[in-house]
């Protein structure tokens, strides 16, 4: 696969305020009875939407004003529970192109990591500023730049992070990890040789 | 200065340092299942990679089959797609697989214990973030997403970041009708879901180490609902006892030297630790969730938060109005529709006795619609030898076939619309049990045996006053295997 490099992610922002929204809510486990990822992005938070209809609401990505929108901001551990990749190809597939946060539970960090989908970390007060100026003003672009660490949304400026090695993967585009694994394999299996459980202990 | 096991064992499976910083790590065993492989073997087609090492792999089939009737194809045609799918992968790719027709089919967290894969020292991965299990026995174990087991699949090797190890220590005597569940969710409630982000959980103490392998299994199955993808207990005779004449544990000599080496890998005594909590175990009482992830639970005999006891308003009033549940009420003596014993948390040999112990002579509440799904054929197979099922099936349980069944909305076993489901799984998530506005209250299997028969949310310590402590569940109990 070509070395994409992701250093930038620009558009407009959806806020999607609440702790803890976990992957079921994202993806319901109904939709992962498929062999492929094809289509997910017509059921993402397809049941909390409902939900938010039901209660005379409107979820935010049912609210026109954020169609379209590629940066989705979040607050504290979003994408917890289950490790389906279901979910963050769902959002991906339906363009989302980056993920602001408080944090972000691990497994969804990875499984968005290794699909090229950037999930950067803001401190709470500056989700609460750009989920605010976002629904203020829904045009507003966000701009992100994961090298520098910087955002930006209209006046508001705002630091991003994410570890440094994602972002070195993310960088020089070595995101995609099986490649990279494969080279040196004498490597790997110098490391399997010296596991006393794969030679079944001939000489622990 | 020592070293934790998870040291120990990163840094024995540590292949190099990749260009980006991130370690390659070699994976010992990798368990694949229906749902988050398909996907990935088609990769693995579409480059033209092999899979790396089949000997390392091993498959079998839980998360979408029916527990009613295994007759194929599957009523569900996306079921049987799936299913086929995984047994052509394993047959192209020459990958063993326990499919439905085997005896070792199971829960893939469930059989990978029973059949000696699962040992100490090893690094374990598997599409399912309940394969922190596997660190009951002393192992590094993770779940890992669809693209990461694509990368297992051709290279046996993972991109990880390091973690650091957070030791919790459960010290002192359970009450009698307090279990490992209550344990783990205890835990998970005082430290958050999101609390073990970057942490490996090393689960120490005097109460852990005297629990048996399955409750182990139980506490470290919910490690990644407190946010630790990683959990563990260091080996011990315990784990040893467990191992020792399973399939594909060593033998004979080898299993004299296999011990030693286990033993070798736990973490040193002067070990250091990123962190290191202590929670005594004489204090607990049996755990309810009330709310809609795991953290959000109480003590049998407390009220549902809400309101003014509560430092997060927005979370509680959510969970409550989709709960439908008021701040201050008591969780005792909510109604239920539904109880459901089973899943990779609770669907042991062990797990049903306990059950077995509370309903014996009882009948489940006639609103009540109760199951029981053993976690594995093998757990299936072993508690009809003890006559299990019989004492379910009077009671007015189901007895079903080995499978997830009601953890999750992926196969027919669903709640319907708001029904309250009492259950030994591991989620209450929103939705979670396959209908979108049911309710999921988590809690000890002995807890949904009792609240099975009470008709209600209820106390089992009351129902276990008067039943021996371990007691006998049938006539038959002779015929329990050691």
């Amino acid at each position: 696969m070509e070395a994409l490099r992701i250093t930038h992610a620009s558009g407009r922002g959806t806020p999607l305020r609440g702790e803890d929204i976990d992957t079921d809510r994202i993806m319901p486990a109904r939709f992962l009875r498929s062999v492929t990822f094809e289509g997910l992005e017509a059921h993402v938070f397809v049941d909390d939407r409902a939900a938010a209809a039901r209660a005379g609401a409107t979820h935010p990505f049912d609210q026109p004003q954020y169609r379209g929108a590629s940066i989705l901001v979040v607050n504290r551990n979003f994408g917890c529970g289950s490790s389906r990749e279901h979910a963050p190809q769902a959002l991906k597939r339906l363009g989302i192109t980056a993920l602001v946060g408080e944090s972000f539970s691990e497994i969804f960090f990875g499984n968005s990591t290794m699909i090229g989908l950037p999930c950067l970390t803001a401190s709470p007060a500056d989700v609460e500023a750009l989920m605010s100026a976002i629904e203020a003003d829904p045009a507003i672009k966000v701009q992100l730049d994961l090298v520098a660490g910087t955002g930006r949304a209209g006046a508001l400026a705002f630091a991003v992070s994410m570890p440094p090695n994602v972002l070195d993967a993310f960088r020089t585009g070595a995101w995609d990890m099986t490649g990279l694994m494969l080279e040196n394999y004498s490597e790997v299996d110098a490391t399997a040789a010296r596991l006393p459980y794969i030679k079944n202990f001939a000489d622990a | 200065m020592g070293k934790t096991l998870l040291q120990k064992v990163w840094d024995l499976h540590t292949v190099r340092t990749l260009p980006t910083g991130q370690i390659q790590l070699f994976v010992g065993l990798h368990l694949i299942h229906e749902v988050t492989t398909p996907q990935a073997f088609d990769e693995l087609r579409a480059r033209g990679w092999k899979v790396a090492r089949r000997d390392r792999t091993f498959g079998t089939t839980d998360h979408i089959i029916p527990t009613l009737s295994r007759k194929r194809p599957f009523l569900d045609p996306l079921a049987e797609d799936m299913l086929s799918a995984l047994e052509k992968n394993t047959r192209d790719f020459n990958v063993p697989f326990f499919g439905l027709d085997s005896d070792r089919q199971g829960i893939v967290h469930v059989i990978g214990p029973e059949l000696g894969l699962t040992q100490p020292g090893m690094t374990i991965a598997c599409g399912d973030s309940h394969t922190s299990t596997h660190g009951a026995f002393g192992a590094v174990a993770f779940g890992i997403g669809t693209s990461q087991v694509r990368d297992v699949l051709a290279s046996q090797c993972i991109a990880m970041e390091p973690l650091k190890v957070r030791r919790i220590r459960v010290t002192g005597q359970l009450p009698p009708g307090v279990y490992a569940k209550d344990v783990i969710l205890e835990i998970i409630q005082r430290l958050g879901v999101g609390g073990g982000g970057g942490y490996a959980y090393e689960y120490a103490g005097d109460t852990i180490e005297r629990m048996t392998m399955d409750e182990r299994m139980t506490i470290c199955n919910m490690s990644i609902e407190g946010g630790a993808r990683v959990g563990y207990v260091n080996p011990d005779e315990t784990t040893f006892a467990y191992l020792e004449g399973r399939q594909f544990a060593p033998k004979g000599d080898a299993f004299a030297r296999a011990k030693a080496w286990w033993a070798s890998i736990a973490s040193d005594a002067d070990a250091v630790y990123d962190d290191d909590i202590e929670i005594r175990a004489a204090e607990l009482t049996p755990v309810v969730t009330w709310g809609v992830n795991p953290g959000q639970s109480i003590g049998i005999k407390d009220q549902v938060p809400g309101g003014a006891t509560s430092g997060d308003l927005q979370s509680v009033t959510d969970a409550l109005e989709y709960m439908q549940l008021r701040g201050g009420q008591s969780i005792e003596g909510l109604k239920v529709n539904v109880a459901f014993i089973g899943s990779c948390t609770n669907g042991r040999l062990s797990d049903l006795r306990e059950a077995a112990r509370v309903v014996q002579g009882r009948r489940v509440a006639p609103h009540v619609k109760a199951l029981v799904v053993p976690g594995s054929a093998s757990v299936h197979k072993a508690a009809e030898a003890e006559g299990l099922d019989r004492i379910f099936t009077a009671a007015g349980f189901e007895w079903r076939s080995a499978g997830c069944s009601m953890c999750l909305g992926m196969n027919p076993d669903k709640l319907e619309g708001d029904q309250v489901c009492v259950s030994s799984s591991n989620r209450n998530f929103k939705g979670r049990q396959g209908s979108p506005t049911g309710r999921t209250l988590l809690m000890s299997p002995a807890m949904v045996a009792a609240a099975a028969i009470a008709g209600e949310v209820t106390d089992v310590r009351t129902l276990l006053a008067g039943v021996p402590v371990g007691g006998p569940p049938s006539p038959s109990a002779s015929a329990r295997q050691a």
